[in-house]
């Protein structure tokens, strides 16, 4: 049995959603190689190869990589999944994006958002954004999946794999990248924080969002989320979005201000460990999940946690 | 040009699915279904690029840049209805494929490939994800088996000379592709705010035209790759518990050692 993890980052880094994807592989049994397909992405093969228990890292590098486009990432790993038994990636944008298609290629029917396998080929996934686990077992020679990487502990780091480097396809292609627009954070990552802080409709424009949430944020060293309403409204940019369309989070303290707790929501936050609702509708369904509800407008409430804070020495 | 537009019809997002005690599915009957949500938007795309957006000013869609839009669904009798949606909301003629069981996406995307083949449309677009199995697979894998490019999670789609640049909502946050057509988009949340149908648009819709065809029409083996070895409710959090006061709230942070 041996295992293909694509590793998620970024060609300066590798983002510790590798980390967890390859514990998830280690629980499948048999051998995990990382993939590292990017450009100038060194320093990434370098990270992988330090991950406990990784056999091999496989180091494409390549201007057609740069991105990880969905077509040239599906040339490059089709065909490498001939040595394996099974393909995971990590259920981020660009995992979700490379997975069908790679998982079409080989004619195997992925599995999605895996959050806990039981074996080589029997894997547990919510579906209805989170009101049901489905467990089901795969009759496909090959795996494919997508993996929760907040289901999952990260592997330790320690290894000292051997990196090979492999060529990187060149197309043509028919789609290209044109360009991009990044959020720049000084923040930790949204889903790999241990804190979060999130913000709702409520917030009513995007100067008080920021005012509101960055200084909280700030204090307890969170990541900022929010819920769909304070994107469509522009409040926050996409990808601060936690939900079951979104991203899904489950840090150690996740604070929802003013948010209502709409089902979708809940399916991208509801393993946190520690779950804050501030909200003044003592009947909205946040508090039905919340561990520490307070019942109040958040325009005196966030200033006074602030103080309280302060006050505790956090 | 010709735009396909794939509609599944779902448990309205507005209702929380029932787990059958014996686990061996979730129950549906006498539940609300409607549209996937992301489908309408797919909808709403395609039409305004048909139409234009006369209420937009200055809006990047061009009234005729789509001629023609064909609605496909693929499920049970019932999915006439939502073909019917999609129709009343301003596509043209729709495909029924009828299939009783849940098929897998990429039975679908099977299915998809054949009815592309037989309609050569020059753009095929998806919802990102259908909010009851939640996979997020058909589009990229529909992409896969024409070998057409894909740019999936669309925030925006602008068509010119047989190109489409897409913005994408990615993790990070956005990147756009220039694709050439025929391509695969599929749609996120902010790409549009689908329409309501119109009362007479309703009406029109119920004579436009549905072609019935079964997945056997498309030479598509539908088995299940995947056993359901069960369904169960998910742990049910232990919550509900409130606070007075701020202190009271930093107090019980403190103590739950999570500050
Ligand atoms: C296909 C689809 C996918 C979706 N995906 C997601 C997703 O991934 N993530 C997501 O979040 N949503 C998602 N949604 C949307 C979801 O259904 C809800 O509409 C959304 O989560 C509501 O956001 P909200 O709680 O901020 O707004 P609202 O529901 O409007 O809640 C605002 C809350 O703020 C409270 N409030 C108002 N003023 C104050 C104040 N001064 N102080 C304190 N509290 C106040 C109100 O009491 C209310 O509870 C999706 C919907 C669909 C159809």
């Amino acid at each position: 049995m041996a295992v293909l993890v694509v590793a998620e980052h970024d060609n300066a880094s590798l983002k510790d959603a590798t980390h967890k994807v390859v514990s998830a592989a280690q629980k499948m049994g048999g051998d995990v190689d990382v993939l590292v397909a990017g450009h100038n992405a060194g320093a990434a093969a370098q990270a992988a190869a330090k991950i406990a228990g990784v056999r091999k890292v496989l180091h494409a590098d390549g201007a057609s990589l740069d991105h990880q486009i969905a077509e040239p990432m599906q040339a490059l790993i089709a065909p490498l999944t001939a040595g394996y038994d099974a393909v995971l990636f990590a259920a981020t944008t660009t995992g979700k994006n490379v997975a069908p298609r790679v998982a079409a290629k080989l004619d195997v029917m992925q599995i999605s958002g895996v959050t806990g396998i039981e074996g080589a080929d029997t894997f547990v996934r919510p579906i209805y954004a989170g009101n049901a686990m489905l467990t089901v077992k795969s009759r496909d020679p090959k795996k494919v999946l997508t993996v929760q990487p907040t289901a999952f502990a990260a592997a330790g780091e320690g290894g000292s794999a051997s990196i090979e480097t492999i060529p990187a396809p060149d197309g043509p292609f028919k789609s290209a990248f044109e360009r991009e627009e990044i959020v720049k954070l000084d923040r930790p990552e949204l889903t790999g924080a241990k804190r979060v802080v999130s913000g709702g409709r409520a917030l009513g424009s995007a100067e008080e969002f920021h005012r509101v949430l960055e200084p909280l944020a700030d204090k307890l060293g969170a990541a900022i989320g929010a819920s769909r309403a304070a994107v469509d409204a522009g409040y926050a940019p996409n990808d601060y979005q936690v939900g079951q369309t979104g991203k899904v989070v489950a840090p150690e303290l996740y604070v929802a201000i003013g948010i209502s707790g709409a089902i979708q929501h809940l399916a991208g936050m509801k393993d946190s460990k520690v779950i804050v609702a501030i909200n003044k509708d003592e009947e909205a369904p946040i508090f039905q999940i919340a561990d520490f509800g307070l019942v109040a407008d958040y325009k005196t409430a966030v200033p006074e946690l602030l103080a309280a804070l302060e006050k505790a020495g956090v | 040009m010709k735009v396909l537009v794939p509609v599944k019809r779902v448990l309205d997002y507005n209702l929380k699915v029932r787990v059958k005690p014996d686990g061996s599915g979730v129950d549906l009957s006498n539940l609300k279904m409607s549209m996937n949500p992301f489908d309408e938007i797919a909808v709403e795309e395609a039409v305004r690029h048909k139409e234009g957006a006369p209420n937009l000013p200055n809006s990047h869609y061009k009234a005729g840049a789509v001629t023609e839009i064909v609605a496909v669904s693929i499920g049970p009798e019932q999915a006439q209805e939502t073909i019917r949606t999609a129709l009343a909301m301003g596509a043209d003629r729709g495909v029924l494929v009828k299939a009783d069981a849940d098929l897998e996406p990429l039975a679908v995307a099977k299915i998809l490939k054949g009815i592309v083949e037989a309609e050569q449309p020059q753009l095929v677009i998806l919802g990102k994800q259908a909010i009851d199995d939640d996979s997020n697979q058909t589009g990229q894998m529909l992409a896969a088996l024409l070998d057409w490019p894909q740019a999936t999670f669309a925030s925006k789609l602008e068509l010119t000379n047989g190109r489409a640049s897409v913005t994408r909502e990615v993790d990070g946050g956005l990147q756009t592709l220039a694709v050439e057509l025929p391509a695969i988009v599929t749609t996120d949340l902010r790409l549009n705010e689908p329409r309501y149908a119109s009362l007479p648009n309703i009406m029109k819709a119920k004579k436009k035209p549905i072609d019935m065809k079964t997945p056997a029409d498309y030479g598509v083996d539908a088995a299940p790759r995947l056993a359901v070895v069960k369904v169960a409710e998910p742990p049910k959090r232990q919550g509900g518990a409130k606070v007075k006061t701020v202190d009271e709230l930093v107090a019980g942070l403190k103590a739950a050692g999570v500050i």
